[in-house]
């Protein structure tokens, strides 16, 4: 009895949790409405279906319970109730089915007037290129990929000169204008995924996928990776922002074409000399740091770290939370960088600055370190050198009590939380790994001893 | 020289007996021994798998709470927990020790037709399962790839084990291949060939049907994934291109060039979906008995189940690719798979008809196996139905890699088959060791287990609905998954711990019977099939005796009207009955 009562409760539970549930579809803010429709349709097909199979188990369990002397009927088959059975399901079937294919159809046939870009995923970034002018994207190839040709353009197509290369996990899109997204991954699988627009696509090493969806609503939609690339999977992030026209054509006359990447000139140290007198009252005069003056090493640095981290303290990106007081230090100094050559030309000069190991200060159990370093150096590499195509700066021979300042940053969304530093914010979700202050001198502990063992380069 | 069939030669066979305690237990050919050497191996991994499934609920329950649960660990447990509880513990007890165990009993036979090979299977088996525990003593641990393996990033540095890890994972897979098929070959041989007389293919119980068609599958399905599993390994050890086309990783290229990363899922699903019928098959079959047994009726439409239980093993092996509806594959497949794969739901559909239709005007008892049976038809007709959302592939869509597909799946192929695992256990566990396991510890196993899976994955549907991506170390700051998700996340937790520690009273209740139970008698639930007709229980080396069992009837003769009792035996001559004797 208690099995066909809890049969019972179970049923109406599942359908009052259905109906109470605050968990559901976000707002739709795309077309594929029909989407939406045809997992209500099959909401109500199968639903009807859970409660009459259940609730007729149930009534047996009452109906048919053993009492003594009862014979159960003896029928071993009933052709015309199977066949009225089978009939009725293949109907609700072909009901589910029928839709289902037709909206399909829909999907894989992408409208004619739909403007197309590009998103690129690689681990753990998202990337997007839209054609120029010529409306045609160039060729690419894994092959040509380079720190200064990241999206691995081919330099000889001319199609591709035009290409608007945005290096940012944030793309912007017009409102209401059909869209198809072109899909490419560098190095293993990803998914390109915004909940809100309902669809989705694996991105293939090797191949380009596509789907296309019409965005009708304007605001930030976040995308998330859905097929598991490896270690950062849930902090690869970006966001789809869809703008009236023309705002998007505003932001996307910001981003440079690639034949503008290719024309830029690296840093003149010369003229960066003359800047870092600034710079060398606290960073000291080989970039050596400071610790009395919370200054960190910045010697031996990546200078693409370098450059990040400059223009984000002289934006306001970083150094700007109140409780960054080191930070809020900085912030200021950077803003003498009158403009992005200014801070090429700082960079170019702290690169030719004498690169000793920062002295360790930090105690910690480098044994247990070297566990939790497993998953940091899935970014900053296994010997904490750094690499550049996951955004993830050197650690080893750094100032150690300057990084264990920042852990305790990110971790407590100090830094990495302003919408303008979406790597930033890998690193807080990652950090968030790090449960007590034991576990950040333990890991900053194995760093420290990485130095000793690995030369750079 | 003319063929004489198996039984008509049982008197010319010897049966190999064994004389030492090493070769009755150990190194045995008894396929009671074996089954249970399975069975043991299967359970002691699959508690390895529960407590890594407890380890990442903790994570996702408790986020930022537990410093032994980093994203290497995490992906670690997930992969682990999936291919265990999958491969080794699923397949392997249904197949090796359900199997094993029932196909000789159930048909009138003395043993497999090749009790050698069936020896090796197990030990072969046992050996696979080595090799992947080893994989958790390697440099780097166990693969953290996915129970799905898919490359790239299974051998590239970015995932956790993608140095020895997944070689031994792979090395491991094979290796069980290779135990399966000595086994597999096994199982389907003694079916044809070793009924004994009498026992026509249509008078077999569907536990038989289920077990042997699910076999077939497994020697179809396995080639596909054993290919895998070399190419893969070759790809990551002598550097071939077979899944792997020109990449760059982690800033540098690599020497691999013109591979398909898609050809492995194809190769994979060709594999991974008919394991799905691998796994539900034997539970259909099994269930069916169950049902008949203790509702003291006979099952409902046996021919019908006994051609769903075919047409859906054909038709599950061309259904695969609907897990792959955005894998990138040409989109064109999307019609071909969502129309074969919502037509294998009208096949299971009159499967879950007719179990319920044989409830239906029955006698039912409410025994623990009753209980766990009813418990996975309800568990089973929510997985099965949530399985029409992701089948058909335009609303697959929104629903793909989120909480809704693992919901989906552990309704359809985790809780509905260890449902009735758990009933098959409390039914034949009085032949097996000749007493009963204790009803009220059982009740409180199927109660604590029903519902509390239940708790576990009716809400991750809907998780799935709101678009929380499953394979999420953690959720972190996402702004259309509300605070409110993190309570039912650690809700969901919670439930979780309840169940794997019922799971202690369960195993409680298997030991201590052992020794404690009452004593069961040869045939506890006045059954019809040969295997209550032993006469030893438990059965000796050679099941029968001197004389094999002869049948006369159907696998479902309960309550036959005018008969002296509410079931006839199969093995009961037509003569000795009064009333109706149903001949099939």
């Amino acid at each position: 009895m208690a099995l066909a009562v809890a049969l019972v409760l179970l049923v109406v539970g599942s359908v009052l949790f259905h109906f109470l549930s605050p968990w559901w579809f976000t707002p739709i803010a795309s077309n594929w409405g029909t989407i939406d429709d045809t997992v209500i349709l099959t909401f109500w097909v199968t639903g009807a279906v859970f409660i009459a199979v259940n609730l007729f188990m149930a009534y047996c369990v009452i109906r048919y319970r053993h009492k003594k002397g009862q014979l159960a009927h003896y029928e071993p088959e009933n052709k015309k109730l199977e066949w009225w059975l089978t009939g009725l399901t293949t109907l609700g079937v072909v009901a589910m089915l029928a839709p289902g294919l037709f909206v399909w159809a829909k999907f894989i046939n992408v409208p004619e007037d739909a403007s197309v870009f590009e998103a690129v995923g690689q681990q753990w970034n998202w990337s997007y290129r839209f054609p120029g002018k010529d409306g045609v994207l160039g060729t690419v190839d894994p092959a040509n990929i380079t720190i200064d040709n990241p999206f691995g353009m081919n330099p000889d197509d001319p199609n591709g000169q035009d290409d608007i290369l945005v290096s940012s996990p944030e793309v912007h899109l017009p409102l209401n204008k059909p869209v198809k997204v072109l899909l490419r991954a560098t190095d293993v699988l990803h998914n390109f995924a915004v909940a809100q627009f309902r669809v989705k696509m694996d991105m293939v090493p090797g191949l380009v996928t596509y789907f296309w969806f019409t965005p009708t609503r304007t605001g930030t939609f976040e995308v998330l990776c859905e097929e598991l690339c490896g270690l950062g999977h849930h902090t690869m992030r970006g966001n789809v922002v869809i703008d009236e026209e023309e705002d998007f054509q505003a932001w996307l006359n910001s981003n440079p074409t690639y034949a503008e990447t290719q024309a830029q000139t690296g840093g003149d140290a010369e003229a960066g000399a003359a800047l870092y007198a600034v710079c060398l009252a606290c960073h000291g005069t080989e970039g050596e740091g400071n610790i009395a003056l919370n200054s960190p090493k910045i010697s031996g640095q990546d200078d693409w770290y370098l450059i990040r981290q400059l223009k984000y303290f002289k934006g306001g990106i970083r150094g700007s939370d109140e409780d960054d007081v080191f930070g809020r230090q900085m912030a200021p100094m950077a803003a003498i960088l009158p403009d992005d050559a200014a801070i090429k030309n700082v960079v170019a000069y702290i690169e030719t600055l004498a690169d000793n190991p920062a002295s360790a200060t930090i105690d910690g159990d480098a044994a247990r370190g070297r566990d939790i370093f497993s998953t940091c150096g899935a970014c900053h590499g296994l010997d904490g050198q750094g690499i550049w195509s996951l955004k993830a700066p050197r650690l080893a021979g750094m100032t150690d009590w300057y990084m264990v300042t920042q852990l305790k940053n990110f971790k407590h969304g100090i830094r990495g939380t302003h919408a303008g530093d979406m790597y930033g914010g890998q690193m807080g979700a990652m950090a968030r790994i790090l449960t007590d202050d034991q576990a950040i001198n333990d890991v900053i502990a194995y760093i420290n001893t990485l130095d000793e063992t690995v030369a750079r380069n | 020289m003319a063929y004489v069939a198996i039984a008509d030669r049982d008197h010319e066979q010897e049966l190999h007996h064994p004389k030492s305690f090493v070769t009755k237990y150990i190194w045995s050919q008894d396929h009671k021994v074996i089954a249970i050497q399975y069975g043991i191996t299967a359970t002691l991994i699959g508690l390895v798998a529960l407590v890594l499934s407890g380890m990442m609920r903790l994570q996702l329950g408790f986020p930022d709470t537990f410093s032994f649960i980093a994203p290497y660990d995490y992906y670690q447990f997930i992969t682990m927990h999936g291919m265990i509880m999958v491969i080794y513990l699923l397949t392997a007890l249904f197949l090796g020790g359900f199997g094993n165990y029932l196909i000789p009993l159930m048909l009138g036979a003395r043993d497999m037709v090749f009790p050698y090979l069936n020896m090796l299977s197990f030990w072969v088996y046992l050996l696979a399962v080595l090799v992947l525990v080893a994989s958790f003593f390697v440099p780097g641990g166990p693969t953290g790839a996915g129970w799905t393996l898919y490359p790239p990033q299974a051998i590239l540095p970015g995932t956790p084990g993608a140095g020895w890890g997944i070689v031994f994972m792979l090395a491991s897979l094979a290796i069980f291949i290779v135990a399966f098929t000595m086994g597999g070959l096994n199982y389907v041989v003694t079916v044809l060939q070793a009924r004994t007389r009498g026992m026509t293919l249509m008078r077999m119980p569907l536990s038989i049907w289920g077990i042997f068609m699910a076999t077939v599958l497994g020697l179809l399905a396995f080639p596909a994934l054993f290919v895998s599993a070399v190419m893969m390994t070759l790809d990551k050890l002598l550097g071939t291109s077979f899944f792997m086309p020109a990449i760059m990783s982690m800033g540098q290229q690599l020497d691999y060039d013109g591979g398909s990363p898609v050809l492995f899922q194809h190769l994979f699903w060709f594999f991974g979906h008919p394991e799905v019928y691998i796994v539900a098959l034997p539970a259909f079959g099994i269930v069916s008995d169950l049902l008949a047994t203790h509702a003291r009726k006979n099952i409902f439409g046996y021919r019908m189940m006994v051609w769903a239980i075919l047409a859906i093993g054909g038709i599950s092996f061309v259904v695969w690719a609907h897990h792959m509806y955005v894998s990138g594959m040409n989109p064109y497949f999307g019609f071909f798979f969502a129309t074969t794969t919502l037509i294998i739901a009208v096949p299971t559909a009159i499967k879950v008809y007719n179990w319920v239709l044989t409830l239906w005007k029955g006698n039912i008892h409410l025994t623990v196996p009753m209980l766990f049976a009813i418990g996975f038809i309800f568990t089973f007709v929510h997985g099965g139905l949530t399985g029409l959302f992701l089948g058909n592939v335009s609303v697959d869509v929104p629903l793909s890699d989120t909480y809704f597909v693992v919901g989906h799946f552990h309704m359809v192929m985790g809780v509905s088959p260890i449902m009735v695992m758990f009933g098959a256990i409390y039914h034949w566990y009085p032949k097996i060791t000749g007493r009963m396991l204790n009803t009220t510890l059982g009740r409180i196993h199927f109660w604590g287990t029903f519902l509390g899976t239940y708790a576990i994955y009716l809400p991750m549907h809907y998780l799935g609905f709101l678009g929380v991506p499953r394979r999420y170390y953690a959720l972190g700051n996402t702004d259309f998954i509300p605070e409110s998700a993190m309570t039912l996340n650690a809700g969901i937790t919670i439930s979780a711990l309840i169940v794997g520690v019922i799971q202690l009273v369960f195993l409680y209740n298997i030991i201590s019977s052992l020794f404690k139970g009452e004593k069961a008698g040869p045939n506890p639930w006045r059954a019809v099939t040969l295997e209550w007709q032993t006469p030893d229980t438990p059965p000796k080396h050679g099941n029968w005796g001197p004389e094999l069992p002869v049948v006369y009837r159907w696998a479902y003769d309960y309550s036959v009207p005018g008969a002296a009792e509410d079931f006839i035996p199969q093995n009961h001559p037509d003569d000795e009955t009064t009333g109706m004797v149903h001949k099939t």
